[in-house]
């Protein structure tokens, strides 16, 4: 820090008299006071900088430890489970083994090409701190660094923050930024300890590929763009939702050539980092070759063309000095080059060498179409269409201060409020197609934010700041003066607005404020629950927790032979060979839907028929989440219609009106027979029937649909109860092999 | 109406032909080092179109690091060149060691990708 220098350096007399006097010891109290270090505005403002972002750096971490404190440091929810599962492997056998790993463990009998079918980078991040503080000696377990590597990077996105709203504007909207991004709910949602998730790194890379290409727009530099390029590569290995970023800097590149901001810088930048970017991209296993032979990817080559075409006329314009002859030529090349790539684009796509458009982005531009045709993306939360009040929980007053950005932007437009400007409309739009691109938005949404924080505040603090101007002779003369410095000088003829300005700043602070506190708030309350441990309050205010899927994955793990095949619902797979270590038939990764379809037909069809499928998979095992008893509503049974669907979207002899009464969805007394019958419901509800959940209500109560059940004598013949937790949360049924005939 | 388009096709020639060679020869150096790599590109992309494109990694390393370095070679010549004012105080020195960098990246790439 340069702010603790030597008062005597700073060479004015009245400093050095000052030292002098200072060096006696009962003096040291008052050399340690701000005032008396005699620093010069500029070591001040240092100072003052470094501090502010040494706190911020500190704040991101500590808002997202939450839940570390209030349950233990564990892996949340699921999906981070098998990034943890595959960190461990990483760690404990080596990169070359982890990059070429066949995983036999999951997706019974399929199995898995883990290492072609993960992104990197999360993993190899992990251990590479890992390996790290190993060699400095702290011998930590590798699932803290897991936990704790999402706030860790969460601190490095303030800092990258600041530095974007720097080149976009000024240091004081890169220290807003940097504030504003640090306690965001947009982002703590997916980046709290414990969420290990592929978003944790992914948004650091994000920005840091963003800035690292408008710092190369800016200054046309090679290295910049390299820089960019191995940005760029960071995203790809972690998220992929890399295609953002694939096709914004050329649609970026596009708006620049529309407005006539063509220039040299643009190209070098570009160029560069679009052939380096596309190469290091190719490396990841599971990108391939999607650059050259996908559409998502194909923006970003048909501007590269662009680009070289503009970069050709421009030289062909300079060279000639003529312009009758070059508007010839410009009009010969524009048609021949139109011509060629429109054909070139036709056949690819006609001939099926350039795919369409996946399902996973398609949605994205048309959100109906996920409903009709892919169940299994309609049915995940998280995918669904953005109501207003998650805008409003995740942005609280950016959502009005965006507007104001905006404004700002467009009033100083350059190549990089430009960029700023397309990032945050085109990440909100999606960000209102489906609710887990909240979190692409809010970068761009806190920069913006910040550029309207920042310049209010400006303008405000310079209004105060200023000398009240002497009156002078002659209203005219006056009136003159002050039209012409408008800005520095006060008008005379609005004598409060010092007081003005100061009552706006106190209404800046106070809405400051109640952003920090709404944050915190929401941090607490909505985003530091693991998913995997519940909490409730008890009669007396005490916490009970229920910690049920844990003990049943231990006991899986503890009490069934090695080779056992559990089959459940694809929610719990990842948990399940993680910590359970048992082989399962369908986990989280969903890529094959006709297995999927196969386990949900098991579970919708009646005792016999699912009997059979459990024998033609080789299963040991059944797992189901039931919530009756406990009142969870994100059971099985309220997942259970969702089987239905992706079941009879392969297999047409399950339909999903059999299991439904008038439309409805029941499971009291009016429910249809093949739903009182099925599988899924004999599972959840054996011995419910017997058990009183609630003071005064029947028995067999199911506390989380408020009714009580239709079948309550349920007696099973292919299965027999393993094990149940101790709040009836998760329940294991043992298959029995099949009776000897006589 | 062709007899103006030739005429003026060649009058385009003439003057292209003209201003060219009154460029540097450090530019007409990397110009024909840009001409060489597409040229390279296009020899590989004909032996693909005879051959079939199986190791599709192969190919495509292939093609790319000439495309790759003649863009590169393309971005040279625009820092170097003294008519453009953008970067007219970015050392030619720092320009090359910018391009021999990226150069270096850029091969290290391909010969992990080349399989």
């Amino acid at each position: 820090m340069g702010g603790k220098e030597d008062p005597t350096a700073n060479g004015s007399p009245k400093s050095e008299s000052m030292a002098g006097k200072k060096a006696s010891p009962p003096d040291l109290l008052s050399s340690i006071s701000l005032k008396s270090l005699k620093l010069k505005t500029k070591q001040q403002e240092l100072l003052l900088r470094v501090s502010i972002l040494g706190l911020v750096y500190v704040l991101a971490f500590i808002a997202r430890l939450f839940s570390v404190l209030r349950y233990e440091s564990m892996i949340h929810e699921f999906d981070p489970y098998f990034n943890y599962r595959t960190t461990l492997f990483l760690t404990e056998k080596g990169f070359y083994e982890f990059w070429n790993w066949f995983d036999s463990e999951s997706w019974y009998p399929l199995g898995r090409i883990i290492g072609g079918t993960l992104y990197p980078g999360l993993m190899v991040t992990a251990a590479l701190i890992y390996w790290t503080l190993r060699f400095l000696r702290f011998f930590v377990h590798i699932r803290e660094v897991c936990v704790l590597t999402a706030p860790f990077f969460a601190s490095n996105t303030t800092l990258v923050a600041y530095f974007f709203g720097k080149e976009i504007w000024d240091t004081g909207a890169g220290l807003v930024a940097a504030a504003l991004i640090a306690i965001c709910p947009g982002y703590i949602s997916r980046s709290v300890a414990g969420s290990y998730d592929n978003e944790a790194v992914a948004i650091f890379a994000l920005l840091l590929t963003f800035y690292l290409f408008v710092k190369a727009v800016k200054t046309g530099s090679l290295s910049w763009a390299l820089a960019s390029a191995f940005g760029y590569f960071y995203m790809v290995s972690a998220w992929g939702g890399y295609v953002f970023i694939i096709n914004l800097i050329p649609l970026y590149v596009l708006v620049l050539l529309i407005t006539a901001r063509y220039s040299l810088r643009l190209y070098v930048a570009y160029n560069c980092m679009y052939i380096l970017g596309m190469l290091l991209a190719m490396q990841i296993r599971f990108v391939g070759f999607q650059h050259v032979q996908s559409g998502e990817h194909m923006g970003a080559m048909g501007v590269f063309l662009l680009m070289q075409v503009f970069y050709f006329l421009d030289w062909v314009k300079h060279q000639l000095n003529d312009t009758k002859l070059f508007q010839t030529f410009l009009r010969i090349t524009v048609t021949s080059a139109i011509l060629v790539g429109g054909i070139a684009l036709g056949v690819g796509t006609a001939s099926g060498y350039i795919s369409p458009w996946t399902g996973r982005f398609y949605s994205l531009l048309d959100p109906t179409y996920a409903k009709d045709h892919i169940p299994i993306i309609a049915s995940v939360s998280e995918h669904q269409p953005t109501a207003w009040s998650s805008f409003m929980f995740d942005y609280h007053i950016l959502l009005f201060l965006f507007p104001a950005g905006l404004y700002f932007c467009f009033k100083r437009l350059s190549d990089a409020t430009i960029f700023i400007v397309m990032y945050g409309l085109t990440s909100l739009y999606f960000a209102g197609v489906m609710v887990r691109l909240i979190l692409v938005a809010t970068p761009a949404v806190c920069l913006i934010s910040a550029i309207a924080v920042s310049a209010t505040v400006k303008n405000l603090t310079s209004l105060l700041r200023t000398k009240q101007k002497v009156p002078q002779t002659g209203s005219t003369k006056g009136a003159g003066s002050s039209k012409s410095s408008s800005k520095v000088t006060l008008d005379q003829s609005q004598p409060f607005q010092k007081n003005g300005a100061i009552a706006l700043l106190v209404g800046v602070f106070y809405l400051l404020s109640r952003y920090a506190i709404h944050c915190t708030w929401v941090t607490s309350e909505a985003y530091s629950s693991p998913s995997i441990v519940l909490a409730a309050r008890g009669a007396h205010g005490n916490r009970i927790i229920f910690d049920d899927y844990r003990e049943a994955y231990y006991w899986l793990r503890q009490n069934t032979p090695t080779d056992a095949k559990v089959m459940s619902w694809w929610d719990y797979g990842y948990q399940i060979t993680a910590m359970g270590n048992r082989t399962v038939i369908v986990d989280n990764n969903t890529w094959n839907n006709t297995h999927i379809a196969t386990v949900g037909r098991a579970m919708s069809s009646y005792e016999d028929e699912a009997y059979d499928i459990m024998r033609s998979l080789d299963v040991n095992y059944v797992l189901v989440v039931f919530g009756g008893v406990t009142g969870y509503s994100s059971d099985d049974i309220n997942k259970f219609l969702w089987m239905v669907r992706i079941g009879g979207g392969v297999y047409p002899v399950i339909k999903e009106p059999d299991y439904l009464v008038n439309g409805e969805f029941r499971v009291d007394k009016g429910a249809s027979p093949k739903m009182l019958n099925c599988l899924m419901y004999k599972l959840c509800y054996y011995r419910f029937g017997e058990l009183v959940t609630e003071y005064g209500k029947p028995t067999g109560y199911d506390r989380a649909r408020g009714v009580e059940i239709g079948n309550k004598d349920i007696k099973l013949e292919h299965l027999e109860e393993a094990y149940t937790t101790s709040n009836w949360i998760v329940r294991i049924y043992r298959v029995k092999p099949p009776t000897n005939r006589l | 109406m062709v007899k103006s388009t030739s005429k003026d096709a060649q009058d385009l020639f003439r003057s292209l032909h003209s201003a060219y060679s009154a460029t540097p020869t450090n530019l007409k150096v990397i110009d024909l080092y840009v001409v060489f790599a597409v040229f390279t590109a296009l020899i590989q992309v004909a032996y693909m179109a005879l051959v079939g494109s199986f190791p599709f990694n192969s190919f495509l390393s292939g093609v790319l690091s000439c495309i790759g370095t003649a863009v590169l070679a393309v971005c040279l010549r625009i820092q170097v060149n003294k008519e453009n004012k953008e970067f007219k105080d970015l050392a030619p020195e720092r320009a090359f060691a910018d391009f021999v960098l990226c150069n270096l990246v850029l091969h290290l790439v391909i010969i992990n990708f080349l399989g």
